[in-house]
């Protein structure tokens, strides 16, 4: 099974879409690698082009963003190019259906929380890195600023479905339909 | 208790019942292209798993890069060329036959109500169209349905919209289904199946119908799905003359796909069309939707008429009623995609393509082309182009660019007013 947990990164908007995540231009390429340089490339917040070379971005185990994370198509290689970049968790308040699917799918993990607990992830200060403990089913982030105190971490539980647990387990929906199919 | 159409479907179809949340059903029919199939299949063939649940019920097609324009967009059509020869594929759609997924498959009569159809590609839920569930999936989803002709979905929850009143002329599907995501947004449906039904969608032809489900992914919502009636039945009625002794009889049998009268719906919605102006989206979010008559005078420097929401004979006809007799503006250039090749014959025979080409459309074959910027068509930065497609992320359609989805009318209109222009003027 994954680990899962790290540096986080976060997102300040709603409905990021799978053309931000990774634009169809590189999806001509039939290996996952291939993908890593073009993280959110066309991504814009607040209708501003966002930075995709950002060295917070790059050292991120873990991204953080509001509602509706994925929606649009149904490319896995916006599952893929956070794979190759070594980001295994994703936390926001909803996701797009197929991108959640395809997250558990990879037997990684697409989070969700309640607005108001992504507002709090959204307030603690800078830098702020989370660790996942599945069996207790709760996310901890911690602000490592220098001077932070115990205010500036706090503990999410979330909920998984038994399904979506099932495929953490087995590393994926492949393996995991292998077995059973 | 009664079911919804989707109920009915995973009841018929329920392979494991995982939890209350998790059903894993059989697949009738896994469609395939050459963007998100070529990896699956490398998968499959790195991890010794090289098979094909059963070659029938899988039918695939090149059609995002068709021809290839590169290398590697050569090297994917490669891929999922030769894993269909190996596998005996014979519903397989290569250069000189080929077309968009979403409109080749049903025009071979591929679906039916009833089903449960899966692909790689998100509007496959246009398929819905015809009475079945028919959902997009990623990679993995794919590659497991490919191999063992399964897929995971949550217990779905319908929403019902119905659409009373008449369609006023110069208004389609296609602004029907801009205004529904216009009100309910890019996530009101997410994880959801739209029911749609009224008068308005019995009166409808599949190719409306088509457009209409084609979208329900811009709402976030699975599948969407009108309920099989003879509309549907004389569609496929080449198709299945050999199970039925008449259409009554497949309307009947069809019957059955349809939902119960006391089924319950997670929510209902009621929309009365008949007020309803051409619609057009704004900025990068499909749910971003104005009347024509307010987004009228926007430039632009594309028109570009296909994809697989409206790249149908039906569409190609109503731009050219517009376009006959006239051309467009010198400002902007026109592009017009038929979606399959069948199409494009048909359109040859009927003079259509005359009418574009006498216009100053330039016609390409057959293919996903320009809309999702991976092919031929594609916008620089800075540029704005009204188009037919159904999504106008930002950058979607080439770096930069920007795109207002309308319908093949308003479109029609745009390119000879040379800014976006409402239709309904050239049709009084």
């Amino acid at each position: 099974m994954n680990r899962f947990g790290g540096a986080v990164f976060r997102l300040d908007r709603d409905n990021i879409n799978t053309d931000e995540i990774i634009p169809a231009r590189y999806l001509t390429e039939n290996s996952k690698t291939a993908l890593k340089p073009h993280l959110l490339e066309d991504l814009l917040i607040d209708g501003h082009r966002f930075d995709p070379h950002n060295q917070a971005l790059h050292q991120a185990r873990v991204l953080v963003s509001r509602k509706n994370f994925g929606c649009g198509s149904s490319r896995e290689h916006a599952v893929w190019v956070l794979e190759v970049n070594d980001i295994s968790v994703v936390i926001a308040e909803s996701f797009a259906r197929i991108f959640r699917q395809n997250m558990f799918n990879c037997g990684i993990l697409a989070i969700e929380l309640a607005a108001a607990d992504i507002e709090q992830i959204f307030s603690l200060p800078e830098p702020l890195s989370a660790t996942v403990d599945l069996e207790a089913s709760c996310v901890r982030m911690i602000s490592t600023a220098a001077g932070s105190t115990s205010h500036t971490s706090a503990t999410f539980p979330f909920t998984l479905n038994e399904f979506d647990r099932q495929l953490i387990a087995a590393g994926g929906w492949l393996a995991f339909a292998d077995e059973r199919y | 208790m009664g079911k919804t159409i989707a109920e009915k479907i995973f009841a018929a179809h329920l392979r494991d019942r995982i939890s209350d949340e998790t059903m894993v059903l059989d697949i009738d029919v896994v469609l395939c292209h050459e963007i998100t199939t070529p990896i699956a299949i490398m998968d499959l063939i790195e991890k010794g798993k090289d098979q094909v649940f059963d070659p029938s019920r899988i039918k695939a097609v090149i059609d995002h890069v068709s021809p290839p324009k590169d290398s590697k967009t050569a090297t994917q059509a490669k891929i999922l060329r030769d894993w269909a020869r190996r596998h005996r594929i014979k519903d397989f759609f290569d250069i000189g036959a080929n077309g968009v997924c979403h409109a080749i498959f049903p025009e071979k009569g591929f679906i039916r109500p009833g089903n449960t159809v899966i692909m790689g590609d998100s509007h496959t839920c246009t398929h819905g169209a015809f009475g079945a569930f028919a959902a997009g999936v990623g990679t993995t989803d794919l590659e497991v349905g490919i191999y063992k002709g399964v897929c995971s979905f949550r217990t779905p929850r319908t929403m019902k919209i119905s659409l009373t009143g008449a369609l006023p002329q110069g208004t389609t599907a296609k602004d029907v289904i801009l205004a529904i995501i216009g009100r309910i947004g890019v996530n009101g449906a997410t994880d959801r199946v739209i029911e749609f039904v009224g008068p308005v969608v019995d009166s409808m032809s599949m190719a409306a119908r088509m457009t209409l489900c084609n979208m329900a992914i811009e709402a976030g919502g699975t599948c969407s799905i009108c309920p099989p009636d003879r509309t549907t039945a004389t569609y496929l009625w080449p198709f299945i003359q050999d199970q039925y002794a008449s259409i009554d009889e497949a309307v009947a049998d069809f019957a059955q796909w349809q939902a119960d009268p006391d089924a319950r719906y997670e929510s209902e919605m009621t929309i009365d069309v008949s007020d309803l102006e051409p619609q057009v989206t704004f900025d990068y979010k499909p749910d971003q939707v104005k009347g024509v008559t307010e987004m009228a005078g926007t430039p632009v420097d594309q028109v570009y008429i296909g994809s697989c929401t409206n790249g149908r004979i039906e569409d190609l006809r109503e731009a050219a009623v517009i376009l006959k007799g006239r051309r467009i503006a010198d400002s902007l250039r026109g592009i017009v995609v038929p979606a399959t090749t069948e199409i494009y014959r048909q359109a040859l025979a009927e003079g259509l393509l005359t009418t574009f080409l006498d216009s100053g459309f330039c016609v390409m074959n057959p293919s996903c082309g320009a809309c999702l910027g991976m092919s031929a068509g594609v916008l620089a930065e800075g540029e704005v182009c009204a188009s037919t497609t159904n999504r106008n992320f930002n950058g979607r359609m080439g770096k930069g660019g920007m795109v207002h989805l309308m319908s093949p009318l308003t479109a029609a209109a745009t390119a000879v007013v040379g800014t976006i222009a409402d239709p309904r003027p050239f049709l009084s």
